[in-house]
């Protein structure tokens, strides 16, 4: 019986095991199974395989850690020129590269391949709240910046906090380092604080709240794109409202620096095949997201231009010295 | 209640095909398997599982059926390795440990195990019951707790730590404090800068429990083998008899069952709190309750039942907030979401109305996989009894073994291997001064939480005390912390302490 318990001890430990072994092509999600970054590589190497791009099934592997920080350095160090290896990000890794939260890593030591999507950015209020529009908001920070109190689902000084402090930026408020902001755990947390009284603002990503807009508890400020997202026209642009900002929570990858110039085009080629496919738009349109495809050397230059403002405007508030 | 009949029926008819059946019991299976494994949680256990339900091409309801059958399996499961070898298999078995062993010590090994079965099913029974009736207008209650409330809940919950596990509450407070030094380790939850990492990326996270769980129960067992010359040990444990099913003893746990359903559950809802709260603080009331009559801490059933009830009900009540709100109760939870997100399931107020398919076969599977986790648990329980006459010289490496190969399959480095090690000594250290390490484990837990809420309470507040007390619950839950940690002391003089603690 003994022997039995061996058995499944051991099928268990191979279970694991096998779990991470390697397929053809790898997409390393820098975390645990859940959320974006997950949720892309598994979306993202689902279609590359279904619409014929690869020949196997993509491989997720999750290697969580350092809020991506693992992956990154993992890449750099070890697989720098491993040309079957992509790994999803979004503006939380830009975000955390120019803020140096990487351990030294800087965005230049891998390459950005491409942005297939984009959750635009949202400011939301409680539904009993005294604020109707997002210069309201503004004006009462303006006024008292202790007065409001913003809850997201990123550590200080992250892509959330971020987003008002754009606004304020934009609307000509410099005191930004004021502003009251925590960070909780994930979008829907940053909500439950808001409706339940304690912050008066929430700040997140336009998948975080699509579950809650149906209820009635929440009002949408402000949506952050350049034109409102098709699905929800009836949420204004923060620029339409006179607040010239734009803040995307784009979904994509990067891939190894050391890679071939035609390995790192057929890489763009592909990602830029899955953003024209039914099931990709399907996706986004499920998710809350909205369409933001740049593939290939225009995405690094518009990376290495975020990366730069995020520098500048996270040594602003001390995030960074 | 006619609606609860027709969206039940619903569920059922959904979840009673041959197919749907078959992978609850094979996630019940592994889920009990991963459970008894120090060193794989539930939340690990979903989280190796997700690879292989994608590739199976597993439709919605199918992949949440096989996942939360393998997340209540693992809360059973971890209950095994608490009770036969001293060793939590996940972080909320913990509790188990404190009578399951002194129990199994006594010769009573099958008898612990299915009184903890039985209460295992008991509370998960109730629980998704409770699920099924209460989801929705419970849904409200985590709009009721901010960062003052919550730092208030774990304040009551260290507070009271001093009478747990050890005669001598200074030792656990000691214990809790460096338990909540270790929780400091990684990034600043506030600034996200990192503390005391020393620069090393592995330490960013901080260090997970699980590591500290294997170390300083696994390692630190394995050290006294070797110190005794192989001649004691955890294992030393003789089974007499035949396993029978102690009905009597199960009908005098009878209210301390209902009872801790009921806290366990609430426990579960509240986001954040989740199931290791819950078995820890369904022990403390129970032990309370029976005060210094009750024995606790030396094998009483009581004991045994109070903590599995309560982290059973509190893995149910923790899928209210994550379906009702989208907001995880608890780590399994966070990884479950995270499945129905990737599953084109937007988790939220919403979901029960859109979605009665996907909800209500959920809870049908879940209310099957309960009575399948019992057949497997309780009658089938000879075949777990049966691994202590493995010799113990070769259980105590092998099962340490199997630990070193499940953390490692979790974050793939050797640093967290290195970490057991170090968490072994530490054990072992801890053990010869008798110091309790189940204060550690809770203070890694729930410290950094707890550090979490209170400046984000500042923050708010602008760095005004009195915002702790802003509300009647927080008022309330701090009032009771503090007489909770008082009040022993006071008492100590008047009230024996007859019990000694093998641990």
């Amino acid at each position: 019986m003994s022997k039995t318990l061996l058995r499944a001890l051991s099928s268990a430990a191979v279970l694991a095991v096998t779990a991470t072994s390697a397929f053809a092509i790898e997409c390393i999600a820098p975390a645990n199974p859940g959320g974006g970054w997950d949720f892309t590589c598994r979306q993202v190497g689902k279609i590359m395989y279904d619409i014929g791009q690869v020949a196997d099934p993509v491989q997720v592997t999750n290697l969580a850690g350092a809020g991506g920080g693992l992956a990154f350095s993992t890449v750099v160090n070890e697989r720098n020129s491993d040309p079957d290896l992509m790994v999803a990000a979004s503006s939380a890794t830009t975000t955390r590269l120019a803020q140096n939260a990487f351990g030294g890593a800087t965005a230049d030591q891998v390459r950005f391949v491409g942005a297939i999507g984009a959750d635009p950015g949202v400011i939301v209020v409680a539904a009993d709240s005294p604020y109707q529009s997002l210069g309201d908001l503004v004006d009462a920070i303006k006024a008292d910046p202790g007065s409001v109190a913003f809850a997201g689902g990123s550590a200080v000084g992250g892509f959330d906090h971020l987003k008002p402090l754009q606004v304020l930026k934009a609307a000509g408020f410099d005191d930004i380092t004021k502003v009251r902001y925590i960070g909780v755990d994930g979008g829907a947390d940053a909500i439950t604080q808001t409706v339940g009284g304690f912050t008066q603002a929430m700040t997140g990503d336009m998948s975080e709240i699509v579950g809650f807009i149906p209820t009635g508890d929440i009002r949408v400020l402000a949506v952050m794109t350049d034109e409102r997202v098709p699905g929800f026209e009836d949420i204004p642009t923060a620029k339409e409202q006179g607040f010239d900002v734009r803040a995307v929570n784009w979904r994509g990858m990067y891939v190894p620096k050391d890679i071939s110039d035609e390995r790192f085009q057929k890489w763009a080629v592909m990602l830029q095949a899955v953003a024209e496919s039914a099931e990709w738009q399907q996706a986004m349109a499920d998710n809350g997201l909205a369409p933001f495809t740049l593939v290939g050397d225009e995405f690094q230059a518009w990376v290495d231009g975020v990366v730069a403002e995020t520098e500048a405007l996270s040594r602003e508030i001390g995030v960074i010295q | 209640m006619a609606d609860l009949l027709a969206n039940l029926s619903l569920g059922f008819g959904i979840a009673l095909s041959p197919y749907t059946l078959l992978l609850a019991i094979i996630g019940c299976f592994i889920g009990t398997i991963v459970g008894a494994l120090p060193g794989l949680g539930p939340a690990n256990g979903v989280a190796i599982m997700i690879p292989i339900t994608f590739s199976m091409g597993l439709d919605a309801t199918g992949a949440l059926i096989l996942l939360t059958a393998i997340y209540y399996g693992a809360m059973y499961g971890g209950r095994i390795s608490s009770i036969l070898l001293n060793i939590p298999g996940d972080e909320p078995a913990m509790m188990t440990t404190l009578d399951g062993y002194p129990m199994a010590k006594a010769g009573r090994a099958g008898d612990a195990l299915v009184i903890s079965g039985f209460a295992s099913f008991v509370g998960a029974f109730l629980a998704t019951l409770g699920l099924a009736v209460l989801a929705p207008a419970l849904s409200r209650i985590a709009y009721e707790f901010g960062p003052a409330e919550y730092f208030a809940l774990y304040l009551l919950a260290f507070c009271t730590l001093g009478g747990i596990a050890s005669n001598n509450q200074a030792k656990a407070a000691l214990a809790s404090c460096l338990g909540i030094g270790i929780a400091m380790i990684g990034l600043d939850p506030n600034s996200g800068l990192p503390r005391m990492t020393g620069g090393n990326l592995h330490l960013y996270d901080g260090i997970d429990f699980l590591v500290a769980i294997v170390g300083l129960f696994a390692v630190s067992e394995v050290f006294f083998f070797i110190e005794s010359k192989g001649k004691s040990g955890a294992a030393g444990i003789k089974l007499r008899g035949r396993v029978t099913v102690p009905w009597a003893e199960i009908w005098t746990t009878r209210w301390t069952m209902i009872r801790c359903s009921v806290v366990g559950f609430i426990a579960g809802v509240l986001p954040g709190a989740g199931a290791s709260l819950g078995s820890f603080m369904t022990y403390m009331m129970e032990k309370s309750i029976a005060g210094e009559k009750g024995k606790f801490g030396t094998g009483v059933a009581k004991g045994i039942a109070a903590p599995e009830v309560g982290n059973n009900a509190a893995a149910g009540g923790a899928l209210v907030p994550m379906l009702t709100l989208g907001v995880p109760g608890s780590g399994t939870t966070a990884v479950l979401l995270a499945v129905l997100v990737t599953l084109n399931i937007t988790p939220g107020p919403t979901l029960f109305v859109e979605r009665p398919d996907v909800v209500w076969s959920l809870i049908a599977s879940l209310l099957i996989a309960n009575f399948v986790l019992l057949a497997m648990n309780v009658p089938m329980v000879k075949v777990f009894v049966k691994v202590l006459e493995v010799p113990p010289a070769i259980l105590m490496p092998g099962v340490t073994m199997v630990s070193f190969v499940g953390i490692y399959s979790l974050t793939g480095s050797y640093f967290d291997l290195l970490l057991v090690v170090l968490f072994g000594v530490l054990g072992y250290v801890l053990r010869k001064l008798d110091i309790p390490t189940v204060p550690v484990i809770l203070g890694i837990l729930l410290g950094s939480k707890m550090e979490k809420q209170l400046r984000d309470a500042m923050v708010l507040s602008d760095g005004d005390w009195t915002y702790l007390f802003s509300s009647t619950i927080s008022s309330v839950l701090i009032v009771a912390a503090i007489v909770g940690f008082i009040l022993p002391i006071f008492l100590r003089g008047r009230i024996r302490k007859p019990q000694r603690i093998s641990d």
